[in-house]
């Protein structure tokens, strides 16, 4: 067979093989999600990609009769590669904020905690900052907001704070922490908590959901929540689902699968057994 | 912690050594093809065509590996829907994970590649073609004959130095979620919390093939210079 | 169909990490360098145990991805309470200074083997004429071997150069804001990938471009019996 003939062949089977039309795919709902940031989903021993909101999309999935898939995505291309039609929902513990709404929609609300600091237990900051406390919220410019705030760049001053790259909480930094602390961007909240456990960051800043149960696990038996948790304004509205812009079907079928889930209880149950407390928000 | 079963994280790693395989010769087929087109493009005596392969390999050499595979996942679907539609198809298109991943490399690696081929193809001898063609040979039969298995014979140093370029760069996929040794090494490290274990798992998974794939290449450059004298 | 003014907001937020890219490849190529030369004497060595490691030194920085390297230094020995109190720890504790330690034990690797080529390539007539003029030890390097060397090897070395720029792209997936860490930082905030890493990517052309003219003219320089009379 001459080389001309193999490469041709070989050209076709790969094109062929490799440009599935998308029309015998579309009866699939390709949900993106993380996998590195349990409990809200997380990659088991297995390789299986597990955690509260697999739990749910899964069971949305099923009460609306539709065949789902999850896609495992890097969390700062997660909106990109949403965009970009590498999947059709994102389901990664994702804030609804003003900044995301202009590129994408969101579905309702399903659950939603306040971003906290934590911290070695054996690091001054840990009695500097003070224990977990009352939650904050940021939406508008309260005596409370800006005395938590003044207390928290007092101590924070001149300090490297992780935080995971695109999240609302390097949000947080950039809009009220700049300058006050070196921020430094990491890829996963995984990969934190290795750099705080290491010592390479004073603090880290992340979801409460995020740090009780790592608190909980040999991983991070050496870390304590500390000082106010902070919620509202660029924090968002909770975590909801994420779609294309103007994709109001996929929009709907989330929207009417968490109604029909909340109203029956079997989201609570699900961050019951998740998060053990009830992450929920209406 | 590297177990075989779902109670620990052995199989999974091996499952991506299987896939870094699999996707590094995927890679590498794709990166001989465009070579050979690169190399063939620069031989030929078409100016546009010469002007072409040396603006790919300008870019290939000047632009990290990781923003082509970045650029190709977020803009592949879009380059694929605009080239089909020259062709009058219409609708989505879309390129799986794998295959994205193995073109990326493939085009990467591909300028390399190119330049081996046609360093290969320079380095036959004239004295060989002219004998060929006094002997009544041309074209096809030359190529297939004379050119083809000496050029193969001077590139195969070369090619086997791309293989193993290729198959250490297919590690840079997993930032678009492939799970092979490299994904799966950083999910079971930020799962456990002991990223030396895996990523050196990973490391010595790579330096297998590596030294495998070397015996292989090894044993075909030495069936391609059986008959050559040496000194 | 491309967002034009954003790719221009982007650029000149880019080009400020060419500073953190350029100071990582310095950095690594000198390091390298000094790791190179006694690699590349120590692998044709008559000591078995210099060779030894040379080669497995060798070995496992060009047999393994240089992905799986900076993880390796980065996270890997960050784990290990002796790593953390031993004295290296304020060096490996920063990114910085630990991707400065994998590009250079990575470029270490590769331009042994350049270097141990070069020195290869010194043909044994003008070692033998340099000893029969008298030469020898330091002398004999400094003025016959290390410049024959040093020509056969820069082709290679350019080739080295260049790639040691692209990977310093790496450097930011261990928190370091070089080109395409700041063009990630952009990404999340733009979610136009598309644009910022077409931006990124420009710049880095660019850089390799110079980089390459600029070894090109020291090659010109270096050998002036090839230059058209």
């Amino acid at each position: 067979m001459s080389r001309k003939l193999v490469f041709a062949a070989l050209a076709g089977l790969f094109v062929a093989a490799a440009a599935l039309p998308a029309d015998a795919q579309q009866r699939t709902l390709r949900i993106g999600t993380e996998g590195a940031y349990a409990p809200w989903n997380a990659t088991d021993t297995a390789g299986k990609l597990v955690g509260f909101e697999i739990d749910l999309g899964n069971e949305i999935c099923k009460r609306q009769n539709i065949q789902c898939e999850w896609v495992a995505q890097a969390f700062d291309g997660i909106i990109p590669a949403l965009v970009a039609r590498r999947f059709d929902a994102i389901m990664a513990g994702m804030s609804i904020t003003e900044r995301r709404l202009e590129t994408i929609d969101f579905s309702q609300p399903y659950a939603g905690t306040p971003s906290i600091f934590a911290v070695l237990k054996t690091s001054p900051l840990a009695a500097a900052i003070g224990p977990a406390a009352d939650r904050v919220p940021m939406g508008e410019d309260t005596p409370a907001r800006k005395a938590a705030l003044d207390k928290l760049s007092a101590a924070l001053r001149g300090k490297t704070v992780g935080v995971q790259r695109a999240t609302i909480q390097e949000g947080f930094l950039n809009d009220f922490m700049k300058g006050v602390v070196t921020t430094r961007l990491y890829d996963t909240n995984e990969n934190l908590l290795l750099d705080i456990n290491a010592g390479r960051v004073d603090a880290g800043f992340a979801s409460y959901s995020y740090w009780l149960p790592a608190t909980e696990k040999e991983a991070g038996r050496n870390i304590a929540i500390v000082g106010n948790g902070f919620s509202g304004g660029g924090f968002g509205r909770g975590v909801g689902v994420g779609v294309r812009k103007g994709d109001a079907a996929t929009k709907k079928i989330f929207d009417d699968g968490l109604a029909e889930l909340k109203k029956d209880g079997t989201v609570k149950a699900l961050a019951l057994k998740w998060f053990k407390f009830d992450a929920t928000v209406d | 912690m590297l177990a075989w079963g779902d109670a620990g994280w052995g199989d999974e790693m091996a499952r991506g050594a299987l896939v870094t395989l699999a996707v590094a010769i995927c890679s590498f087929a794709i990166s001989l093809i465009i070579g050979t087109g690169t190399a063939a493009a620069k031989l030929s005596g078409f100016l546009p065509a010469r002007l072409a392969a040396d603006a790919y390999i300008v870019l290939m050499r000047g632009i990290p590996d990781l923003l082509i595979i970045y650029l190709l996942f977020f803009g592949g679907s879009m380059a694929l829907m605009s080239v089909a539609s020259v062709f009058g198809h219409t609708g989505y298109l879309e390129l799986p994970i794998f295959a994205t991943g193995a073109i990326a490399i493939g085009i990467a690696s591909g300028a390399y590649t190119g330049e081996v081929i046609r360093g290969a193809f320079e380095a036959v001898p004239k004295g060989q073609i002219e004998a060929a063609r006094a002997c009544g040979m041309s074209g096809f039969l030359l190529f297939r004959r004379i050119q083809a298995p000496l050029a193969l014979r001077y590139a195969l140093p070369g090619l086997g130095n791309a293989w193993q370029v290729t198959l250490k760069e297919t590690a840079l996929i997993s930032v678009i979620g492939l799970v092979e040794i490299m994904r799966q090494a950083a999910i079971a490290s930020g799962s456990t919390q002991q990223p030396f274990t895996f990523y050196f798992v990973a490391a010595i998974a790579y330096l297998g093939l590596t030294l495998l794939s070397n015996r292989g290449f090894a044993a075909a450059e030495a069936y391609a210079t059986r008959g050559v004298r040496r000194a | 169909m491309l967002d034009f003014a954003l790719m221009a907001e982007a650029f000149p937020a880019i080009l400020a990490g060419t500073g953190t890219t350029l100071k990582l490849v310095a950095g690594a190529l000198l390091c390298g360098f000094f790791l190179a030369v006694p690699t590349a004497l120590a692998a044709d060595s008559r000591s078995r145990i210099l060779r030894g490691t040379a080669a497995g030194y060798v070995l496992f920085f060009r047999g393994t991805p240089l992905l799986v390297q900076i993880f390796l230094i980065y996270y890997g020995l960050g784990q290990f309470e002796a790593v953390r109190a031993s004295i290296f720890w304020p060096i490996l504790r920063e990114p910085w200074w630990c991707a400065l330690l994998a590009l250079s034990l990575n470029t270490g690797a590769y331009t042994g083997e350049i270097v141990r080529g070069g020195l290869q390539s010194v043909p044994a007539g003008q070692i033998e004429a340099a000893r029969a003029a008298g030469m020898s030890g330091l002398l004999l390097y400094r003025r016959i071997i290390a410049p024959i060397a040093l020509r056969q090897a820069l082709p290679a070395y350019s080739n080295e150069v260049v790639s040691m720029i692209k990977a310093t792209a790496l450097a930011s997936t261990i928190t370091i804001m070089e080109i395409t860490g700041i063009a990630r930082t952009f990404i999340s905030q733009t979610f136009k990938p598309i644009e910022i890493f077409l931006v990124a990517g420009a710049i880095y052309l660019v850089l390799n471009f110079f980089a390459a003219q600029l070894l090109r003219a020291l090659e010109r320089h270096l050998s002036p019996h090839r230059r058209p009379i």
